[in-house]
């Protein structure tokens, strides 16, 4: 769309035209890559599941078909992201950053509500220019296992369990009546699993394998489902 | 008394030839001029003391503080220049509020004291600017780990944590006493409450006091314990009052404990 060329609308015309284009792709610029996604976290008794699916799409193109939406910020810090790859990787990177000086300034393993307020003040601050929706999991020694949803605009919420990108609207019905305070890790694992495999059922924007990390004291454990192994078929 | 700087004293910027920055030590005699400042951490919590002397009978009592609120967890106590420590606890605020607001939880006791250490350092480096010419005794509690200290920044920028420490005029014999006090024994059980502290810290002051000749002073104690919600607070009016009127009587009955023994010893004879 050429902005240069448009006539001033009344408010209500604007807020409609969007020549047929989904609600991800409009806020990009051409060409620009989306991870429209599913992604999930949801702590456990000593630590953190997360999950994600590994479609990157532009359009209709699938442009990565496996590609890893859960990133590591610091040793037990995990994130999952969502929105533009560009600006999600752009803020990781911040964030990593920003973590690796911190424990080195402090001397103690940076917590989880850390980099969760690290990557909120990114986020909003920068609001206008970014679209991502980041969801922050991980293991600290202060609160042990805990996750942060950090969705657009900026918010920062302490959650017992987050749920998010464009695949998160099909799965939310489904995972609230899945989930059970106090399970063990395989019961999550599953749960995880199970939840996004759903999401990828019905949400053109996400598919591919189903990537988890499970996050502990002891350390990580990453594992991926391929799409022809998945709990609930395409 | 110590070598004159001879041309090598006149800027901070400048090393004399045995290896010293004059300026600095200068800043640390003007500390030294300035009333005493203690404070002591003990079993469950920080303790901090300054004594004000009243320079001018028309001031107002309890106005005019020597100890600030930095953060709800930490606390700073200042002696020598006022108006450099003003700006040094300003600096401390900032970067305790900056930050709570870019990492979401209260600034580590050790990061504050070094960020404070730093700033008081960067003004020892410049020509063009002195030295602060005040201590700062940081009391401090870590919201995660849960511990409590006590730390003090001196005008050449060094920071150390402590278990007792004295800045100002009375510095040395107040080292003195605080060393009799439990501070530091093997078992933590043994060593002395806050409580404890407050009243302890009243007599140290009061007993430096005597021996100064020095004009009438207020006394400032601010705690940082269980009892305080692990908050820095001024400790209650009315229990400095009781710590006060404890801390008096205290010293009477050692000055007597002193002459009496002196009479035996006259007796044996």
């Amino acid at each position: 769309m050429n902005y240069m060329n448009q006539q001033p609308q009344p408010y209500a015309q604007q807020a409609y035209q969007h020549d047929g284009k989904s609600a991800e792709t409009r806020n990009l610029k051409p060409g620009e890559l989306s991870t429209g996604t599913t992604i999930m976290a949801i702590p456990f008794k000593n630590g953190v599941v997360l999950g994600a699916d590994s479609r990157v799409s532009t359009g209709t193109y699938v442009a990565n078909r496996v590609s890893d939406k859960v990133a590591q910020l610091h040793d037990h810090i995990w994130c999952c992201r969502s929105g533009s790859a560009a600006d999600t990787q752009a803020l990781t990177d911040y964030v990593r950053h920003y973590l690796s000086q911190l424990a080195i300034e402090t001397g103690r393993v940076p917590t989880v509500k850390t980099a969760a307020h690290l990557m909120r003040r990114l986020c909003y601050e920068n609001k206008d220019k970014l679209m991502a929706g980041v969801i922050i999991g991980g293991w600290d020694p202060v609160e042990k296992g805990s996750v942060y949803n950090i969705p657009l605009g900026g918010t920062c919420i302490k959650m017992p369990f987050a749920l998010g990108g464009s695949g998160s609207t099909y799965i939310y019905g489904l995972v609230d009546s899945l989930y059970k305070e106090g399970m063990g890790e395989e019961e999550t694992k599953l749960l995880v699993k199970k939840a996004i495999s759903h999401a990828m059922a019905r949400d053109g924007s996400s598919g591919g394998i189903i990537r988890t990390v499970v996050v502990t004291e002891a350390g990580n454990e990453r594992e991926y489902i391929p799409g022809n192994e998945l709990p609930f078929g395409p | 008394m110590a070598s004159s700087g001879s041309g090598y004293d006149l800027s901070s910027s400048t090393f004399s030839p045995d290896g010293r920055i004059f300026q600095i030590e200068y800043a640390s005699k003007a500390v030294e001029n300035a009333g005493t400042a203690l404070g002591v951490k003990c079993r469950d919590g920080v303790v901090l003391c300054v004594e004000k002397p009243m320079l001018n009978k028309m001031l107002l009592p309890n106005t005019s503080r020597r100890i600030y609120t930095v953060d709800t967890n930490s606390g700073v106590a200042i002696t020598g220049f006022v108006s450099d420590g003003r700006q040094v606890v300003s600096r401390a605020r900032e970067e305790a509020s900056n930050y709570e607001e870019t990492y979401g939880t209260k600034i580590p006791p050790t990061t504050l004291a070094d960020r404070i250490a730093a700033y008081v350092h960067y003004f020892t480096l410049h020509g063009s600017l002195r030295p602060f010419g005040t201590s700062s005794l940081i009391a401090s509690y870590d919201t995660e780990t849960k511990e409590h200290s006590l730390r003090m920044v001196e005008p050449s920028g060094v920071t150390y944590e402590y278990f007792g420490c004295a800045a100002g005029k009375g510095r040395q014999p107040a080292k003195t006493e605080l060393e009799k006090l439990s501070l530091n024994k093997p078992d933590a059980e043994d060593n002395m409450t806050a409580r404890e502290g407050v009243k302890q810290l009243a007599r140290i002051i009061h007993l430096l006091h005597e021996e100064g000749k020095d004009k009438p002073f207020e006394l400032e104690m601010s705690w940082l314990c269980e009892e305080s919600g692990w908050e820095h607070k001024g400790v209650p009016r009315d229990y400095i009052k009781e710590a006060v009127e404890w801390a008096k009587k205290a010293i009477e009955d050692a000055e007597e404990d002193d002459e009496s023994e002196d009479e035996d010893e006259e007796m044996q004879d």
